[in-house]
């Protein structure tokens, strides 16, 4: 297959890509690692005039913990996120994420933003982000804004990003001490969107009861579903298998999905409930609480 | 129509190109360069029989811009002999059968190769993993996984001998 024809321009700089961003405004489609946005031009499912590929941009793929975050530079691989050690040690959820996102071969050109920045809520970092609390920094002509994540997908491959926007870190709140995550997803083969995905990150505080819970599920809305309220009613309880199965529940509740190959709208959000409480299971014995 | 005029190393040969922005890296490859053992498969990113390696990193060449691999190196599957002799994957693929039609055999290899430059000593699991990306219809995966146990052992002892 063979996209419609559009011109490509590979800038030097992010201030060249901001411009030609604005030159070619509403023609334009930011190439990052183009694993969702060149089968989609290959498949004639989307368009664009013109590609800026910001992949000669020096300073865009980085890890590292700073000023009480970890910041991802936004064209950071997933295959790097795997491999690294901060990762690893400190934001297992966010293995768990990439671990399962396509496969080891596209993982090596995927990009953590761009898995964003697509907001397609089939794709699996969006529901970890918001169990994380995650801020998107995006940098357009006007400068640089900082987005709180949940406020970031506004609906089906629409996100909070202006056209003339290049989504460039995603900030995580460092967790504090006693804290865990997962990440859970169930699809029917490798590099499948998941047909429900749940994520999870607590707290524990000093009795033993949960003093912060983020909960969030892939694939079951038409924008990854943040379960507020499910979250809330865990909250300054000691998190025991009939508390954590009615958080679930109330998590199943607020999802809204499709029926499609992947299964009923019951069966979806049936397995939402399962997966929401596996992966607040798994998170709360990460965080050193059973 | 935009055209560019790239610079890319292909199996260690210096190669440029004037390419339109939209061709894929994959037909670059076939019909350009005239080098058909990278295959195309599903065409969707899926099946990763147009496997080639980017500066070493296996990728799937029909989700790629051949203008994006501007200054870049690629290795196909026709690079993997050298000097007339079976890379340890290939050898591998023969002595364990790790093929039958041999459609998704050239990605298959340039995975394995590149699994084994990075993990010398993988387990079944490391390996398994390494090719999910790599659809086989006919083997089941088992002599495949074979084959390149195979290759990481003869390439051990390669290394010990040197």
């Amino acid at each position: 297959m063979i996209p419609a024809a559009f011109d490509y321009h590979a800038p030097g700089t992010l201030k060249e890509a901001l411009a030609l961003l604005t030159q070619y405004a509403g023609t334009a489609k930011v190439l990052s690692g183009g694993q969702s946005l060149l089968p989609l031009l290959k498949l004639r499912l989307g368009q664009a005039d013109h590609l800026i590929d910001i992949n000669r941009i020096p300073g865009l793929e980085y890890i590292r913990e700073e000023g009480g975050y970890l910041k991802i530079g936004g064209r950071t691989r997933e295959a790097a996120l795997e491999e690294s050690e901060i990762v690893r040690t400190r934001y297992p959820i966010l293995v768990d994420t990439a671990r399962v996102i396509a496969d080891p071969l596209v993982r090596n050109r995927a990009t953590v933003g761009g898995n964003l920045a697509h907001g397609d809520p089939g794709n699996d970092h969006p529901a970890t982000m918001l169990a994380l609390g995650a801020q998107i920094v995006a940098v357009g002509p006007k400068g640089e804004r900082t987005i709180p994540v949940d406020q970031f997908f506004k609906g089906l491959f629409t996100t909070a990003l202006e056209p003339d926007e290049i989504l460039t870190e995603i900030r995580i709140p460092s967790p504090p001490a006693r804290s865990g995550g997962a990440y859970v997803k169930l699809e029917r083969k490798v590099g499948d969107y998941a047909t429900a995905a749940a994520a999870a990150q607590v707290t524990l505080g000093a009795g033993g009861a949960l003093e912060r819970v983020g909960l969030a599920l892939t694939n079951v809305g038409s924008v990854p579903i943040h379960a507020t309220a499910a979250a809330a009613f865990l909250v300054g309880k000691k998190p025991d298998a009939a508390a954590i199965g009615e958080t679930a529940r109330r998590a199943a509740q607020a999802s809204s999905p499709n029926q499609d190959r992947r299964g009923s709208v019951e069966y979806k959000r049936e397995m939402a409930r399962v997966l929401a409480a596996r992966a607040l299971t798994k998170a709360i014995e990460r965080a050193g609480g059973h | 129509m935009a055209t560019h005029n790239i610079r890319v190393t292909v199996n260690g040969e210096a190669r440029a190109a004037e390419v339109e922005s939209r061709l894929l890296l994959v037909h670059f490859i076939r019909e350009g360069l005239r080098l058909t053992g990278t295959h195309i498969g599903c065409d969707t990113t899926h099946c990763g029989a147009c496997t080639v390696l980017l500066d070493g990193t296996p990728v799937k060449s029909c989700t790629m811009l051949a203008v994006q691999a501007d200054g870049h190196k690629i290795t196909t599957v026709e690079g993997l002999e050298q000097d007339g002799k079976l890379h340890a994957v290939q050898e591998g693929f023969w002595e364990k059968h790790g093929l039958q039609c041999g459609f998704c055999t050239p990605g298959m290899m340039m995975t394995s190769a590149a699994l084994l430059a990075r993990n010398p000593n993988p387990s079944e699991a490391d390996i398994r993993e390494a090719i999910s990306g790599n659809l086989c219809r006919c083997t089941g995966y088992v002599n495949i996984v074979k084959a390149i146990q195979y290759a990481a052992q003869k390439l051990k002892e390669a290394g010990h001998a040197a």
